[in-house]
């Protein structure tokens, strides 16, 4: 392929003018439409850092850690649908990027990574800054190239963006050794890639359509169950259509959050390990289970010999193949994109006239309605000490549940879930598969980036904050004015749950002793920062935060100790086996 | 269940580190593996011979698939194929040893490839069993060195794997 293409610009570029690799990258990533590039610049990659000084197609974001630029361009194009693109240089810069680089992976988020590598000539001899960046990233990207001559170079990054962008997405990395970037080619952007290994099937098996849409409709009990396949492929309109168009129950999981809106009557709230009563008891008591852009994994069903019931049928659509009775057999397989799948299944479903069985709906929803009088996510508010899903809930308020929130990893990533609605897709952004502490901040530096006027806050805890709180002063060089929600309990609160739990509450090494102080840490990266400690303060401070829009706030809310995430399903057990609240 | 898995893929560098990567990430077994390039330079031939149940193998086959540079995955033992495998093994054939060892190559089928006073190179092609039945014919002291490629396979009749 990359040979082809090769002879191809030789013919039609003989008498063009030659450009070095540097400049053919900087070409490359404005032919893509690239707005920005998140980066941190090195030995490996002065050449490039040279052409895009020089240029002023797209901006370049200077991060304070290449971790922040991955998570940065994850998020920003998670909120956009774009891909993001990053750039680092060798050795530790790979290395550092990789937490990054696998967080996108397991997330499905499609990405360009441009890595600098030392030259072809002092590969493999232990060089400066050198580490086998192609070998170290392999299991942690749909693909990697290392560009050998500089001829490949615009092939290979048009192939990189192709790869990241289509079929299931996910991270693809480009290694370029120095003087590459330095070596002179005629330079044509292709239009056009084919690949022979590589043809993502992308339209639904009609046949199984129809199966699926009989199985639909003649269910007793269906539950349908959605993923962040639906989010990625930008299908939640079609999704809320047939939900809506079959008054059926749904259930969106956390990479899912938005598929259908989180205030529609029909939606059950979360499944899984923190997921809602109604929705783990729909999950497993239904009769036909529709998944869709989900893939069944540990925290979303537990248990898999547990889930299984004896003649339950489901059917799966999803773009991966792999991802299709990988932990749970399934009835009816559908491999194509969900989006036209689900177009495909309401257009049908409408055409044909049919109706789903009123009386049996009836009997289940009344039945899911005794699931949710259970309230499994009510709290006890306190007076005296703030609790968490209070703040969470607030947010909610203050921002007409409108905002884009990004979150950290743990205790507070569940209750931003549980209690803040989403009503549209690309709203909530954490990490989902890999659970990444520390990407809350540069997610919502991403996230601002791509939506200028938008509202966006970070909820985070003390703990994962301070993973990545060095990109304070990235966003003051910016100017990016998100709000930091801090739910701030001085523990590893999940750790700290889960020692209660099922380690004698033996608190090894999860409480976080010697805290800045976060109001003047914020103060010192030039930002303003509000320490909250009186329920009675919680609005207001945030009313307070959200009203100046051209600043960051940093909110350190001093959260009650001992606030646990219910309902909970502990690991390995089965959905059922939920501990709610009201049992302790 | 042993399964003979045929992969057609670009011939790239990096391309079997991706493969083999699969198999130790993923926890698959390989029982061995043969990879060559065809009578297309361009593109690679492996043969992966492994075991597991039947969601192991459909799991092992689409996350093969799943690989940018596989062209195509077929489960060879799906049908009538056909395997062989190279065995090339020193044994020990001195004295009144030597007629025997000649005897035991021509049981098997093997040519003797390499002669000294004290030994024999015999080279021998099977399906793996056919190997295992001559290495366990002759007493273990005999044998001196043993080396194996893995087994290769074709599909039997018109079955063929191209692109």
């Amino acid at each position: 392929m990359i040979k082809h293409l090769r002879m191809n610009m030789s013919s039609s570029q003989a008498a063009g003018t030659l450009l070095t690799g540097a400049e053919i990258v900087v070409r490359s990533l404005a032919e893509e439409g690239v707005e920005f590039v998140f980066g941190y610049p090195g030995g490996a990659v002065l050449n490039i850092y040279d052409e895009i000084f020089k240029q002023d197609r797209f901006k370049h974001v200077l991060v304070r850690h290449e971790q922040a630029a991955v998570h940065a361009a994850d998020a920003y194009s998670r909120s956009s649908r774009k891909v993001g693109v990053c750039l680092v240089t060798s050795g530790p810069g790979v290395t550092n990027a990789v937490t990054g680089i696998a967080t996108a992976y397991m997330d499905s988020i499609p990405l360009v990574i441009i890595t600098g590598q030392v030259p072809t000539h002092a590969i493999g001899q232990d060089a400066f800054q050198e580490c086998d960046t192609v070998g170290i990233t392999r299991p942690c990207v749909k693909h990697n190239f290392l560009v050998k001559d500089v001829r490949d170079l615009a092939a290979t990054i048009r192939k990189a963006f192709y790869i990241a962008s289509t079929g299931r997405p996910g991270p693809v990395l480009v290694d370029i050794p120095k003087d590459v970037t330095a070596n002179k080619c005629a330079f044509e952007y292709p239009r056009e890639v084919h690949m022979r290994s590589y043809q993502p099937q992308g339209k639904g098996h009609s046949g199984q359509i129809k199966k699926a849409i009989q199985l639909l409709l003649d269910a007793k009990r269906p539950m349908v169950y959605t993923g962040g396949g639906v989010i990625l492929n930008d299908a939640a309109s079609e999704l809320t259509r047939l939900v809506r168009r079959l008054g059926y129950p749904c259930t969106n999981t956390l990479m899912g959050l938005g598929g259908v809106p989180g205030t529609d009557p029909q939606f059950l709230g979360m499944p899984g390990m923190h997921g809602t009563y109604e929705a783990n008891m729909a999950m497993q008591e239904c009769d036909v289970l529709i998944a869709i852009g989900a893939r069944f994994d540990d925290r979303v069903i537990g248990n898999p010999q547990h889930f299984y019931r004896e003649g339950r049928k489901i059917i799966h659509i999803d773009i991966d193949p792999s991802s299709i009775s990988k932990r749970v057999r399934v009835d009816v397989p559908i491999v194509g994109y969900v989006k036209d799948v689900l177009a495909e299944m309401n257009a049908l479903i409408e055409a044909s006239g049919r109706e789903p069985d009123a009386a049996a709906l009836k009997a289940w929803w009344a039945q899911i309605k005794k699931w949710q009088a259970k309230e499994c996510l009510k709290y006890r508010n306190s007076d005296e000490v703030i609790k968490p899903q209070y703040v969470v809930q607030k947010l909610y308020e203050v921002t007409g549940g409108d905002a884009f929130i990004t979150s950290d990893v743990g205790q507070h990533q569940m209750w931003a879930a549980q209690y803040y609605k989403f009503d549209k897709p690309r709203r909530w952004i954490n990490s989902g598969g890999l659970g990444t502490m520390g990407v809350g901040l540069p997610y919502a530096m991403g996230v601002q980036l791509a939506h200028p006027e938008a509202t966006v806050a970070c909820i985070t805890g003390e703990a994962s904050i301070q993973m990545c709180i060095q990109e304070l002063s990235t966003c003051k060089q910016y100017h990016i004015p998100v709000k930091i929600v801090n739910l701030n309990n001085r523990y590893l609160g999940m750790v700290r749950q889960w020692q209660e739990f099922f380690y004698g509450n033996r608190h090894a090494e999860s409480y976080m002793d010697a805290l800045p102080d976060f109001v003047k840490l914020a103060e010192a990266y030039g930002h303003h920062g509000i320490r909250i400690d009186r329920p009675g303060d919680v609005e207001g401070a945030l009313r307070e935060a959200f009203k100046q829009k051209e600043k960051l706030f940093f909110l350190d809310f001093i959260t009650d100790q001992t606030e646990n995430v219910f309902p909970m399903v502990p690991g390995g057990k089965g959905l059922t086996e939920m501990i709610l609240a009201e049992e302790l | 269940m042993r399964h003979i898995l045929s992969v057609l893929l670009e011939n790239e560098p990096g391309a079997l580190s991706r493969v083999v990567g699969l198999f130790s990430a993923r926890g698959y077994n390989i029982d061995s593996l043969t990879v060559s390039t065809t009578e297309d330079a361009s593109m690679s031939r492996m043969t992966i011979v492994t075991h597991g149940n039947d969601d192991v193998i459909e799991q092992i086959t689409k996350q093969l698939n799943k690989l940018i540079e596989v062209v195509k995955v077929v489960d060879l033992t799906d049908g009538n194929h056909i395997e062989r495998e190279l065995m090339l093994v020193k044994v020990r054939a001195a004295g009144k040893d030597r007629e025997e060892m000649k005897r035991m190559a021509d049981i098997f089928r093997g040519r003797i490839l390499d002669v000294t006073d004290k030994s024999y190179t015999i080279e021998l092609t099977g399906d793996g069993s056919k190997l295992d039945a001559f290495l366990a014919a002759i007493e273990p002291s005999f044998i001196l060195e043993t080396v194996r490629t893995g087994t290769s396979g074709i599909g039997r009749g018109e079955r063929i794997l191209k692109i």
